[in-house]
């Protein structure tokens, strides 16, 4: 248990490509965090960096109030999940789970115990004697938990566990890890380029984009209110409408369209999640339906508002058919951007 | 469906591509087994009817006879070359020429790989050119440089400076690139360290390359005739391939040519490639359908 500490923490590479910009956050103890981005923003570096596995250009990280800049990977009391788990193919279950405390020096009668101790945690119990190549991909992800589990560190880090699995069982494995982490109460730091996964397993949400920190909150905070525009249409399936508008006169036009109250002058740019929408009845602003995308719970209109792509979310029982119809907006959901920076007004 | 469609039985016609085709083949076959045939049926009868007669189709009886002297008999001075003896020294050369090869490959290819050091590819590249350079080539300076070590008629002399080989360098370089960098990363994490992870787990992932190299070296090793014959003078340090020579040697003289014995020493120096062969294909072959990286 430790909490983690990373103070201006940079990461040039020797080409001269900065990975990532001086960024700095504090992780308290227990917490799940889980840093997001599109890919080649940085995150799976910074993970990298808090692993060891790659030097840190400048700044300081500490782990449990440590130090550990210079500290071998081994010596930093982590344990790493990775993407294609890196089992080793050649060694049971048994062997990959207890191999880091065999290297440990801890008896192999206390390894054993450890071992079975995470197998029965993560039902591998049956399949302990196995290989690797012998296990399904779930089991197999499973195992690459256990031989982190097994070490009982301070800190676990993921990279992308998931992102080998089939939906289905991506979504399981969601429940399961945040669940473990929940029992182990251990500090967690998650790496995905899945905005659900993001939304669904941390506590608090990391957003980067280009080596820098977009917006730090948890996930209702990055949810409901984006810092910016880029975290407004990267998170969230389908993403925010966002709508190049006027503001006048303390409302937000386009065209000769009033969408909603807001102090804001000039060009903004106005946000507004699909399901803060209502269409039928007493609803004023017209907008054009193109397509109906029928997803069993809900239904996804996807059209036009003055000639500006828009997607409009509504429950089932909302019977409507391509072509012109009204909306309205809640007007409590609706952000303001800068129309250039792309920053929340 | 009610239409019934016809379908026609075919008439198995001679094709005469195929009949060439197989005939090619067959003829093929005849010209790498029959000498082997003959030299079989040699070592089953006695060298006055081999002599005599010239090659038969009639397997003799003397089979027994001929083993022992190639076994047993020395056709040396000292009596030291013994069959025995020689099958025993190509053995050591062959097996210690192999995993010399191997021990040495491996070990530079981890260095090239796994560790930053400066001008890795340009190394790499050097050792590779070094393939241009066979052994005849710089057969004198590494005579000189065995007889200053006074290496010669030893074992160590023999192996030794055959051992550095660009070959396995070059494959165990191209194998361990293929190994995924996430599993360095996850020992490193398991707190492994270099020689750690080259034991505990390159070395195992590498155990079909290892079976693939020793196929190839210990015939290779096994098939040496230049340089035992340089660096040993003692006959008790005499390899098979090098022995056989030294009985075929006996048709230059006046005395009846020793063919029963010459060939089943011949025949005995071709069994433990064929047997390295056949036991390492087997499991070469099931260590690639199993593993997965």
């Amino acid at each position: 248990m430790a909490q983690v500490s990373l103070n201006n923490i940079r990461k040039v590479y020797p080409n001269g490509f900065e990975a990532v910009a001086p960024l700095s956050f504090d992780i308290s103890d227990g917490e799940f965090v889980v840093l997001v981005g599109p890919s080649g923003c940085g995150k799976s570096t910074l993970l990298r960096m808090v692993a060891g596995l790659e030097d840190i250009t400048e700044g300081a990280l500490s782990i449990g109030e440590r130090n550990v800049n210079h500290v071998d990977p081994a010596e930093r009391d982590i344990a790493m999940v990775f993407q294609n788990y890196a089992l080793y193919p050649h060694m049971t279950v048994r062997k990959n789970i207890g191999y880091g405390l065999k290297n440990r020096k801890i008896a192999s009668a206390e390894i054993e115990a450890k071992v079975q101790v995470a197998a029965k945690m993560l039902n591998l119990v049956d399949y302990l004697d196995r290989k690797p190549s012998q296990l399904s991909g779930g089991q197999r992800q499973r195992v690459a938990m256990g031989r982190a589990v097994v070490r009982d560190p301070a800190l676990f880090l993921f990279d992308e566990p998931l992102s080998n699995l089939d939906a289905k069982l991506r979504h399981q494995m969601r429940i399961e890890i945040k669940a473990l982490q929940r029992r182990l109460g251990v500090t967690s730091i998650y790496v995905t380029h899945d905005q659900v996964e993001a939304m669904t397993m941390a506590d608090r949400i990391i957003v980067l984009n280009e080596g820098r920190i977009e917006q730090i909150g948890t996930p209702a905070e990055i949810y409901h209110r984006p810092a910016s525009t880029f975290v407004a249409s990267f998170m969230g399936a389908p993403p925010m409408n966002l709508i190049r508008a006027q503001g006048r006169d303390g409302r937000v036009m386009v065209g000769d369209v009033t969408l909603a109250d807001g102090h804001a002058s000039g060009a903004v740019t106005m946000g507004i999640r699909p399901e803060d929408i209502e269409v039928g009845a007493g609803c004023d602003i017209p907008f054009t339906v193109d397509i109906v995308e029928e997803l069993g719970a809900h239904r996804l209109l996807h059209g036009q508002l003055e000639g500006q792509d828009f997607t409009i979310h509504v429950a089932k029982d909302v019977a409507i058919s391509a072509g012109p119809t009204r909306m309205k907006i809640n007007p409590e959901a609706v952000m303001l951007f800068d129309a250039e920076t792309g920053l929340a007004l | 469906m009610t239409a019934t469609t016809h379908i026609p039985v075919a008439k198995r016609r001679l094709k005469w591509g195929k009949v060439l085709d197989h005939s090619i083949l067959v003829l093929g076959s005849l010209f790498m087994l029959v000498p082997l045939l003959m030299l079989l049926q040699t070592t089953t009868t006695t060298d006055i009817e081999t002599i005599r007669n010239g090659p038969e189709f009639v397997i003799g009886t003397r089979i027994d006879d001929n083993f022992r002297a190639a076994m047993f008999t020395s056709s040396g001075f000292s009596g030291e070359n013994t069959g025995l003896r020689m099958l025993m020294n190509s053995l050591i050369l062959g097996i210690g020429f192999a995993l010399g090869k191997i021990i040495i490959g491996m070990m530079a290819a981890y260095a090239l790989v796994y560790f930053r050091l400066r001008f890795a590819t340009f190394a790499f590249w050097l050792i590779f050119t070094t393939l241009l350079l066979p052994l005849e080539v710089r057969i004198l300076p590494s005579y000189e440089i065995a007889q200053m070590l006074g290496l010669l008629n030893t074992y160590t002399g023999l192996i030794l400076p055959l051992i550095a080989s660009a070959t396995a360098t070059f494959f165990f370089r191209q194998f361990f690139r293929s190994v995924p960098e996430e599993l360095v990363e996850a020992a490193r994490i398991d707190g492994a360290g270099p020689i750690k992870f080259f034991i505990d787990i390159l070395v195992p992932l590498s155990k079909t390359m290892i079976a693939a190299m020793f196929i190839i070296m210990f015939v290779f090793g096994w098939n040496q005739y230049l340089w035992p014959t340089m660096v040993t003078t003692d006959e008790g340090m005499y390899t098979l391939v090098r022995g056989i020579k030294q009985l075929t040697q006996d048709l230059e003289g006046t005395s009846i040519p020793e063919y029963g014995r010459a060939n089943m020493l011949a025949l005995i120096a071709m069994l433990p490639p064929v047997l390295v062969v056949i036991i390492f294909q087997s499991w070469f072959v099931k260590g690639l359908t199993e593993s997965d990286k």
